[in-house]
């Protein structure tokens, strides 16, 4: 064991803790101090909870709620296409490092680069809809980002094709681990392909399947601002408004207003604490149970 | 005399499974690269071929637009902006953490595990929350626009995953080091500095790649506390670009393609970093 004094451990913790202060530590206690204030500069008078009671009665943070609420749609699509893939993969078919390593380079592109890349292809005379009245699909072109119809669901998709490779790589390499004995006896004993996935893929990867899904649904509420951002800005209308994209909007644009941003701030922070409290106590209850 | 083979039913179901599951990769596969065709793709076409054929091979191929973009010189000072700032988060960043992770890893005290829970803990918290109080707190130092108050926002948020991963990592390296090199005479420092790290080459190296990726490609942030144009990052750039040029899709192209470039190659020749790396949060357990 390394003898050490007592107070050598917090010289070595001691930058990461000055940082850890500053970047979360002071915004983390101000935000709070901020969301009871009508700030002007760099302070305000209190006011009590009238910040959170306008926020809460504005329409369109209601919509970017709402917004983000359907983009979880996502997670059980996200966590099915990586269960399907992975265990396409895990077969080791010809080529099947080539389909790795392409299904995970969208993962290591930059948003902001997807974003541009997609929201031109999706215009309404884009490459996609060229593509598809190339194919004689007319009917299948539609203003897929112009729309205030459909915007919504097009940028959910551009997320799912970029955070795919992620969850099949992960499911991917879980399953490697796994020791073959287990694939190779449901082999023996006749188990076709839906079987083997649904008694032995999955229960195998049941954590790794917990924690994509909770990876994702902290990404769809509170990581996608750079998506909406590049692709629709939030429009047509708000019709692709997000929590984050309001709450940049009281800082960064036309009519800031700090106090109102941190009152949303606070808001979305408290929902995404106790929405993982939540999911984690469950898994330690379904934990316990078993 | 070789028997005969026989195609059985099961033969032919079994061929025709593993030709379904070979096209559904090849479906996937093409989803996932398209786009990056396109962008490449459209990058080498003029503005007029690319209005006449928007999904098509690039004939002739034309460099123009790569030149194009870089006229002026603001796309070369993004880029420099980006690498400065990468750079610099990525070592300050890296080297912090490695001196908590040796603190949290091998010298325990009472309260070090409920410190690390609660560093660990820190990555679930959105980046958004922390916008407000430091878009005024930066106003007030004259932080605004610099690289560095960039560079401490971005030290601070991959601070957590670096912590967690270099502690868990350090763990698995045995005492016995330790104390034969303690007997050699060597301080703490010394045995962080020339046992620790270079035995965590692998570990660093993956580490680096990650967080490398994640500032390189981060926007709000940069959007926010890096306003001036000259100051600006890539990824900021080339939101503005795009507004700017919106009629000159090919010359647009050909900037994100410079721009994601970079980490395209890495990844290329670090395979194996970004995947171990990107998915270390869930191999163990």
């Amino acid at each position: 064991m390394i003898r050490y004094k007592w107070w050598q451990p917090f010289l070595y913790l001691t930058p990461m803790g000055l940082v850890i202060l500053f970047v979360y530590g002071y915004p983390l206690i101000r935000v709070f101090d901020f969301s009871m204030r009508r700030i002007r500069g760099a302070s305000g008078p209190f006011i009590g909870f009238a910040n959170y009671r306008f926020v809460l009665r504005n329409p369109i943070f209601q919509e970017a709620v709402k917004h983000n609420l359907f983009l979880l749609v996502g997670v059980p699509i996200l966590v099915i296409i990586a269960l399907i893939f992975a265990s396409l993969l895990f077969e080791q078919l010809r080529g099947w490092k080539f389909y790795r390593f392409s299904l995970f380079l969208p993962y290591i592109m930059a948003v902001p680069v997807i974003g541009i890349v997609f929201s031109y292809m999706l215009m309404l005379n884009g490459s996609l809809n060229e593509i598809l009245r190339f194919l004689h699909l007319d009917f299948m072109a539609l203003d897929w980002i112009g729309s205030p119809k459909i915007a919504l669901k097009s940028i959910l998709a551009i997320i799912i094709w970029k955070e795919m490779g992620f969850g099949i790589v992960l499911f991917f390499a879980r399953l490697m681990s796994v020791s073959e004995e287990i694939f190779d006896a449901a082999k023996i004993d006749g188990a076709n392909w839906w079987q083997t996935l649904w008694y032995i893929t999955i229960p195998q990867l049941q954590i790794v399947i917990e924690f994509f899904a909770i990876v994702s649904i902290i990404n769809l509420l509170s990581w996608i601002f750079a998506y909406v951002y590049t692709v629709t800005r939030g429009g047509p209308g708000s019709s692709t408004q997000v929590i984050e994209l309001w709450i940049f909007n009281k800082v960064a644009r036309g009519a800031p207003n700090p106090g109102m941003g941190a009152a949303a701030s606070v808001i979305l922070f408290l929902a995404t604490m106790v929405l993982i409290f939540t999911l984690l106590r469950l898994r330690m209850k379904v934990g316990e149970e078993e | 005399m070789k028997p005969m083979t026989r195609i059985t039913h099961l033969d032919f179901e079994r061929v025709a499974q593993k030709t379904v599951k070979q096209l559904l990769l090849i479906i996937v596969t093409f989803i996932a690269l398209y786009p990056l065709y396109w962008l490449v793709a459209t990058s080498l076409k003029s503005q007029s071929d690319y209005l006449y054929n928007k999904f098509g091979l690039p004939w002739p191929i034309l460099m123009g637009n790569f030149l194009t973009a870089l006229r002026g010189g603001r796309f070369l000072r993004w880029f420099l902006n980006s690498t400065i700032i990468t750079i610099g988060s990525t070592l300050a960043g890296t080297t912090i953490a490695c001196f908590a992770a040796f603190a949290f890893a091998k010298m325990p005290f009472r309260g070090s595990n409920a410190i690390l829970n609660f560093v660990i803990s820190l990555m679930v918290v959105p980046p958004v929350v922390m916008i407000v109080p430091l878009f005024i707190l930066y106003a007030q130092l004259q932080f605004t626009s610099t690289y560095q108050g960039i560079i401490i926002l971005y030290v601070g948020l991959t601070m957590p995953f670096s912590v967690y991963m270099l502690t868990n990592f350090f763990k698995t390296i045995p005492h016995d080091i330790v104390d034969s090199a303690m007997i050699d005479g060597c301080n703490y420092f010394g045995i962080l500095w020339r046992i620790y790290i270079p035995l965590s080459a692998p570990a660093l190296v993956t580490l680096i790649i990650v967080n490398a990726l994640w500032i390189w490609n981060e926007l709000l942030l940069a959007l926010v506390f890096l306003p001036r144009d000259d100051m600006r990052t890539l990824m900021v750039g080339i939101t503005a670009f795009k507004s700017k040029l919106n009629l000159d899709i090919p010359v647009t192209m050909a900037g994100l393609l410079m721009t994601t470039l970079p980490m395209i190659i890495l990844y290329i020749v670090f395979q194996r970093f970004f995947i171990r790396g990107l998915t270390a949060g869930a191999t163990k357990g």
